[in-house]
């Protein structure tokens, strides 16, 4: 799970890691009322939206003044940010950051995540901080400094005197930094977080240790023990279709094709994807409705393609394992009792108990096309959706 | 002759009262494993048709000499289960719990790491050695006994498509396993790969991957040095968008890395046959295993 930067920072003060001062505002007003208790000038302006890359893109100004805070939140607080990271249709800015503009000696990078490969925590560290650390990490690695903690015993003293040293750090930043650290990995073990990151973490003229921007991502597998964090979920950053289905635990994610699938296991439904791909089609979605769905769980994984309306054709691909081809023909069959289909439904069923549910579907008003097995599958896509590119 | 599990093995199942792990320790005993305990906290003395349950995992391999667990429990109490099993002996431990955090894996990947004992999963179907033993959610029907190919994967209904095709192929499988689509899982595609080469009946070997990470371009280079034996290999999730999870919890392209093309491309360098269009799997398969 994401959250935004000022929800981040909160987590920080909690953490007692140093910010900026500043606050929130959901309108131009509020942002004036921030920028005055600041009472310095200038102050920065940073649109809060569930992406990166916003200093490039419009989303992060300056304002030497409270009239100028009015106007520039004006600006961007409705307005949409596009760029790599928003993918190209943007996203829509509701809430601005105003904070103190501090003067900056050093920009540097602090990232803690976990390493798949060893199994350790990773604290990733560079003095090259700020907008180009992606850049930075391919093309001269040398400058990333990486220090691997074993869970088990957690951070320790010398992990902290390896990144400083190397950061090349002076002996009271250095002090400052390694507190920052410190507590940045536990809020990072606390709260099961999957991502915490400050970049950049500055160091300003009066030498303090700053975290001038957070980006923390928690592991959803874990937010059963965080219900505080789960309070932080902002459902206007995500797709309305995906909301609804996270509400009947179901994987769904809006894609720009038009060939809606539902599949039964995540790795089945990736490969459906890239078959209606080479088909010469193109997915309008990933859904998978799981090893344990029920029968209402597939009524709504199938409504949900249902109401997007670029789909043009319906592929169901399920490998009936613990999921029975009967209960997916019921979820299906009571769909197409309320409401009317007009486009083509196409059905690959294999495993257990398929010949109950062929007769479900003879037995019902929907009329959908059989295939046998998925080469079968792939030439109905390629007849009913396809336009012979293939990928 | 099969990798990890035979018909010897003594199964101990951790949530065996369960609305799951009753069922599928239940398709297991059909399929003809040999169960020997459940574990159940509270329940101990209770019997799941005739496999008594006990409160410790201590207790039940105490009793009945089980050496194998395979886990049901839900995601909170998962690593507590695992730690319970490994501290009692159990040398190999399947889980199938989907949704365990990160954090808990790793701390007992790095508890276990200088022990015997071995890790399937979590969030797999399991293993199973067809003929002898399914230790897992998988549909038992579709394998076919006898060999010569094993299957190794990080996906479930993706694994029994590819199965389903090697068998009306008329291809037997020796062990097919499912090591789970979590960031962090026990043991990897190269404990496999390695066992399968080391099987004399295994003639060759498919190996199911998908986007995220990069344990399929360590298991490729893995086999252009230590292998011999002939490997086919699939990649799911061409056509993912990055930067979103796939369902499982593992499967994400994040900055730049784990891409499907990326694995692919790497897996061809390092001699892996890789087809690229699972329509004709079982085809592809005949093929490359032909001699």
């Amino acid at each position: 799970m994401r959250i935004h930067e000022y929800q981040a920072k909160e987590l920080f003060k909690k953490y007692n890691i140093q910010i900026p001062e500043g606050g929130i505002a959901f309108d131009p007003r509020e942002a004036r009322t921030v920028a005055r208790e600041i009472r310095r000038f200038p102050v920065v302006i940073k649109a809060q939206i569930h992406a990166g890359g916003r200093a490039k893109s419009g989303g992060i100004k300056f304002a030497g003044s409270t009239d100028e805070v009015y106007s520039l939140a004006n600006d961007i607080i409705g307005a949409k940010i596009v760029n790599s990271q928003t993918g190209h249709e943007g996203k829509f800015v509701r809430k601005v950051l105003v904070e103190e503009k501090l003067e900056i000696n050093k920009e540097l990078y602090l990232g803690i995540i976990i390493d798949r490969k060893t199994s350790k925590i990773v604290i990733i560290a560079s003095r090259a901080g700020g907008v180009n650390i992606e850049e930075t990490s391919s093309k001269t690695p040398e400058k990333i400094i990486r220090v691997y903690v074993d869970p088990n015993l957690g951070i320790q003293q010398f992990h902290c005197r390896e990144i400083a040293f190397n950061l090349k750090l002076e002996f009271p930043v250095m002090k400052q930094f390694v507190r920052t650290l410190q507590r940045l990995y536990a809020l990072f073990i606390d709260y099961d977080c999957s991502l915490a990151e400050i970049n950049p973490l500055v160091i300003t003229a009066k030498e303090s240790v700053v975290a001038l921007d957070a980006k923390i991502e928690f592991d959803d597998n874990a937010l059963f023990r965080h219900r505080d964090i789960v309070e932080y979920r902002d459902i206007k950053e995500e797709n309305p279709l995906e909301v609804e289905a996270s509400e009947f635990n179901l994987n769904y994610i809006k894609m720009h094709g038009n060939v809606g699938n539902m599949v039964n296991g995540a790795g089945l439904a990736m490969a459906t994807m890239d078959i209606i791909k080479f088909a010469g089609a193109s997915p309008a979605n990933f859904l998978d409705v799981g090893g344990g769905s029920t029968i209402e769980m597939i009524e709504k994984g199938f409504r949900l393609i249902l109401c997007d309306k670029d789909v043009k054709l319906v592929f169901i691909n399920v490998f009936g394992g613990i999921l029975r081809c009967d209960m997916l023909a019921q979820g299906i069959v009571q769909v197409a009792q309320k409401t009317a289909i007009e486009i083509p439904i196409l059905i690959r069923m294999d495993g257990t108990n398929i010949d109950d549910a062929r007769k479900i579907f003879y037995e019902s008003c929907l009329k959908p096309v059989y295939t046998v097995g998925l080469k079968d599958a792939a030439q109905k896509i390629a007849k009913l959706a396809g336009n012979g590119t293939g990928i | 002759m099969s990798i990890f599990v035979d018909k010897n093995i003594r199964l101990l199942v951790q949530g065996i009262t369960g609305r799951q792990g009753r069922f599928h320790t239940r398709q297991c005993v059909l399929y003809g494993t040999n169960v020997v305990a459940g574990v159940t906290p509270g329940k101990g003395g209770e019997k799941i048709d005739d496999i008594p349950v006990f409160n410790t995992v201590g207790e039940a391999v105490d009793k009945t000499r089980a050496n194998c667990s395979m886990i049901f429990v839900p995601p909170i109490y998962a690593a507590d289960a695992i730690a319970e099993a490994a501290d009692n002996g159990i040398e190999l431990i399947v889980v199938i719990t989907e949704g365990i955090p990160v954090l808990d894996m790793i701390k007992i990947k790095n508890y276990l790491k200088n022990t015997r004992t071995r890790i399937i999963g979590p969030n797999c179907p399991g293993i199973i050695t067809p003929g002898q033993c399914k230790i897992g959610i998988m549909p038992g029907f579709i394998h076919k006994p006898g060999g010569p190919i094993g299957v190794v994967s990080r996906s479930g209904t993706l694994t029994y498509e590819v199965v389903n095709q090697l068998s009306s192929q008329a291809i037997g499988q020796t062990t097919c396993i499912g090591i789970g689509g979590d960031p962090v899982v026990g043991i990897g595609f190269m404990d496999c790969l390695d066992a399968f080469e080391r099987d004399p009946d295994t003639k060759g070997v498919v190996m199911i991957g998908e986007i995220g990470g990069t344990a399929e371009e360590s298991a490729a280079r893995f086999i252009s040095e230590n292998m011999k034996k002939k490997v086919v290999g699939f990649i799911a999730g061409l056509t993912a968008p990055p930067g979103r999870r796939m369902g499982h919890a593992g499967a994400i392209v994040s900055g730049g890395m784990g891409s499907a093309r990326e694995k692919i491309a790497v897996m061809k360098e390092n001699g892996v046959y890789v087809c690229e269009d699972l329509c004709t799997f079982g085809e592809f398969c005949i093929e490359v295993f032909k001699q």
